[in-house]
């Protein structure tokens, strides 16, 4: 046993880290925001330059994976950085997809294989020209994530697949650069119980990568507010001296250190193709919760200055809120956990 | 990055939970904060010694087993899992001996673990003084040179086991000009010694868990001084980052309670109670983190990598985690949920009543979790020291 990433994985990590760090990401998420997808896209190519996306489609496609534990690494990273898009959608569509066109055989497959350009877009995707947004339709979930600026927008609803070749009018979300819109109707591509099932796995990988965005959207949000209170002088004395402030930093860092082995090991029992596996709720309910308390310290020991929009610490404390409810909520979540 | 066992690690844990299956009692023992308990669980240490089960991670020549710090969590989650007795043994096997295998000599190692692991010494601690709680390094009681050792006076209070205990180890002011983390001498004294007295003292539910001590003159020979006379701060933290500290708090008991909350909520639990639902799953989600952080720490550790202030976030959230499997648990079982642990009609044999008031104390002992947040803040974090 060595839970522990190896040295060829964190260096992976902290060159992503590095290069996020200087490619300006908050201008790309307000140009995200507004509509203008450019910089967003030039980023995502610089990541599947970087084999981010191969790591979700399998060598047979043109990928490098699955590798579920690469993937979290990486979108730690991505969170850290607040790259905006559907990044999540992009990799668990590819897990959608490739679990439909796996060569498995047996009974339903020529009826549930998708075909057409959706079995095209698997390359596509490793090789970043596809950005996909991923809808699983239900009462509780109505809306694509960026699917105006997607080249892709794939529905599941009961078990058919659809490509959506429309979408509603993009909703202003309270973060203004994850953009909401209900997809319209398109031409089904799968149908059948391999679909359901590939639905539930895609949901799976979805909420591993959403857990592991939070997980770095909180460490940037943690890091930016001990540097600040480090800095603010109130009383004569840094801020950061106040036992009070001191206390909140510890708890938030503790919600995130306790989340963080939770989300690693949520990608092993992926990579294990468990299934029913606990492991991946949990993962998202702790990195959720531990990244949306690390907004509200954030705002809180920033002060007015947190609550103000034109810093770019705004950028990151609006995700938060959306990363903890994205792909299943901490309720739904908490309620599989306890699924005997 | 993996989570597997070894086959060697497999056979471990099997033969682990076979000897454990054959003797564990199958009713809990009475609480080992009372008389009969505590002899209860020395008869229960005796049996664990003789299979070689008390201290696995030791040496053998000591009467451990020498295994590596994965088994020693594998035989900690078989251990709880089983259901089997608290140790009373705990302070000496998990904060005495971590001091002497790294500090000791091996003279005092050969005459005090042999006997600690067969169950045969039962040790308490003694840190805590009337005037040095969390500020340790306030303590006042002496200990003055004599001809061939030492001579202790003073006071010693909330000293866990010693109500019942045979020994005790703690530190003393051995030099009253040095400046307070210095000039500290780390000791150790049986609790029948002339000049011992042993007041006990009733915790929150009036079980005698710990003792006021009095110390008036009491000899300790030399051979019973670890580390150097003056050194005693720094051989009493050496162990604070050592893989069989308290840094590692076993998660066994985290995860068999767990288990056993989970089970409790699909017993007695009912779905619209959605409130209570939510707290028993952030209690299950919580083990499963503190077990895998231990094996992230446990990995670490095996890379080389020192452990030091971390083990502050373990202090917090283990016993932040352990009362609250525990309320959630009284919680769900209602009226019963009142019961003393030693009462007739309490459910689990009195199991949850007992570990709650076991939880209470958590946050409180060993650097109260206000003192481990500082650390966490201040060693961590990089926050200026200031106000406290």
């Amino acid at each position: 046993m060595r839970f522990l990433l190896d040295r060829e994985q964190r260096e992976f990590a902290r060159t992503l880290d590095t290069m996020l760090g200087a490619a300006d990401t908050p201008a790309a998420v307000r140009a995200w925001a507004a509509g203008d997808p450019g910089p967003g896209r030039a980023l995502w190519g610089k990541l599947a330059a970087a084999g981010v996306f191969a790591l979700a489609v399998p060598e047979r496609d043109g990928g490098l994976g699955p590798h579920p534990v690469e993937l979290a690494a990486v979108f730690v990273e991505l969170g850290r950085h607040a790259v905006p898009g559907p990044l999540v959608e992009t990799v668990a569509a590819a897990t959608l997809l490739a679990a439909l066109d796996a060569p498995a055989g047996g009974p339903g497959r020529a009826v549930s294989r998708p075909g057409g350009d959706a079995a095209g877009l698997l390359p596509r995707i490793a090789a970043g020209h596809s950005l996909v947004s991923l809808c699983l339709l239900t009462p509780a979930q109505p809306y694509a994530l960026d699917a105006d600026a997607a080249d892709a927008v794939l529905v599941v609803e009961g078990d058919a697949l659809r490509r959506a070749e429309s979408a509603g009018p993009v909703q202003r979300s309270a973060d203004p650069a994850r953009r909401l819109a209900r997809p319209g109707p398109g031409p089904v591509l799968a149908r059948g119980p391999r679909v359901r099932a590939a639905a539930d796995r895609a949901a799976d990988v979805a909420a591993l990568a959403t857990a592991a965005q939070a997980l770095g959207l909180g460490r940037a949000l943690l890091d930016a507010t001990v540097g600040y209170v480090r800095d603010r002088r109130q009383f004569g004395v840094p801020v950061g001296s106040f036992q009070a402030v001191k206390h909140r930093l510890a708890d938030t860092l503790l919600g995130l250190e306790f989340a963080e082995p939770l989300v690693y090991a949520a990608a092993l029992a992926l990579a294990r193709g468990a299934a029913d596996d606990r492991s991946v709720p949990a993962a998202k309910v702790a990195a959720g919760e531990a990244a949306y308390a690390a907004a509200r310290t954030a705002l809180q020991l920033h002060g007015a200055l947190g609550y103000t929009e034109e810093p770019d610490l705004s950028l990151w404390i609006r995700k938060a809120r959306a990363l903890r409810d994205a792909w299943g909520t901490p309720a739904a979540h908490r309620a599989r956990v306890l699924t005997p | 990055m993996d989570l597997d066992l070894t086959a060697a690690q497999c056979a471990f844990r099997d033969e682990a939970r076979a000897w454990l299956g054959r003797h564990v009692p199958t009713t809990p023992l009475p609480s080992l904060e009372t008389a009969g308990g505590f002899a209860a669980h020395r008869a229960w240490e005796r049996t664990l010694g003789a299979g070689r089960w008390s201290a696995v991670s030791w040496p053998e020549r000591y009467g451990g087993r020498g295994v590596g710090i994965v088994a020693w969590l594998l035989f900690e989650e078989e251990y709880h899992a089983a259901g089997a007795p608290g140790r009373v043994a705990q302070n000496g096997v998990n904060l005495l001996a971590p001091t002497l295998l790294e500090r000791g000599t091996d003279a005092q190692r050969a005459r005090i673990l042999p006997p600690m692991a067969r169950g045969e010494v039962i040790w308490a601690q003694a840190w805590s003084e009337p005037e040095a709680g969390s500020d340790l390094a306030a303590l006042r009681s002496t200990a003055t040179r004599t001809d061939g050792g030492w001579l202790l006076d003073g006071q010693k209070t909330w000293s866990s086991r010693a109500a019942f205990a045979d020994r005790a180890f703690g530190l003393f002011r051995s030099d009253r000009g040095a400046r307070p983390h210095h000039g500290l001498t780390y000791l150790m004294f049986p609790l029948d010694a002339p000049g011992v007295t042993v007041r006990p003292i009733g915790r929150l539910d009036g079980k005698p868990a710990f003792a006021e001590l009095f110390l008036d003159g009491v000899f300790v020979p030399d051979e019973d001084v670890i580390g150097a006379p003056g050194d005693g701060w720094r051989v009493a933290m050496s162990t604070a980052g050592n893989e069989r500290g308290l840094t590692l708090r076993s998660p066994g008991r985290f995860t068999a309670a767990a288990h056993r909350l989970a089970a409790l909520w699909r017993e007695r639990g009912t779905p619209e109670d959605t409130a209570l639902r939510d707290r028993v799953a952030d209690a299950v989600i919580g083990a499963e983190a503190y077990r895998l952080f231990t094996h992230a720490a446990a990995a670490r550790l095996a890379a080389g990598e020192p452990i030091g202030a971390e083990s502050s976030l373990n202090k917090v959230f283990w016993s932040e985690l352990d009362l609250a499997l525990h309320e959630t648990a009284l919680d769900l079982l209602g009226p019963y949920g009142a019961l003393a642990d030693d009462a007739d009609e309490a459910p689990a044999h009195g199991r949850w009543a007992e570990g709650y008031v076991f939880a209470l104390a958590g946050p409180l002992y060993a650097g109260t979790n206000e003192i481990q947040r500082d650390i966490i803040a201040e060693r961590l974090l990089g926050l200026p020291k200031g106000r406290r």
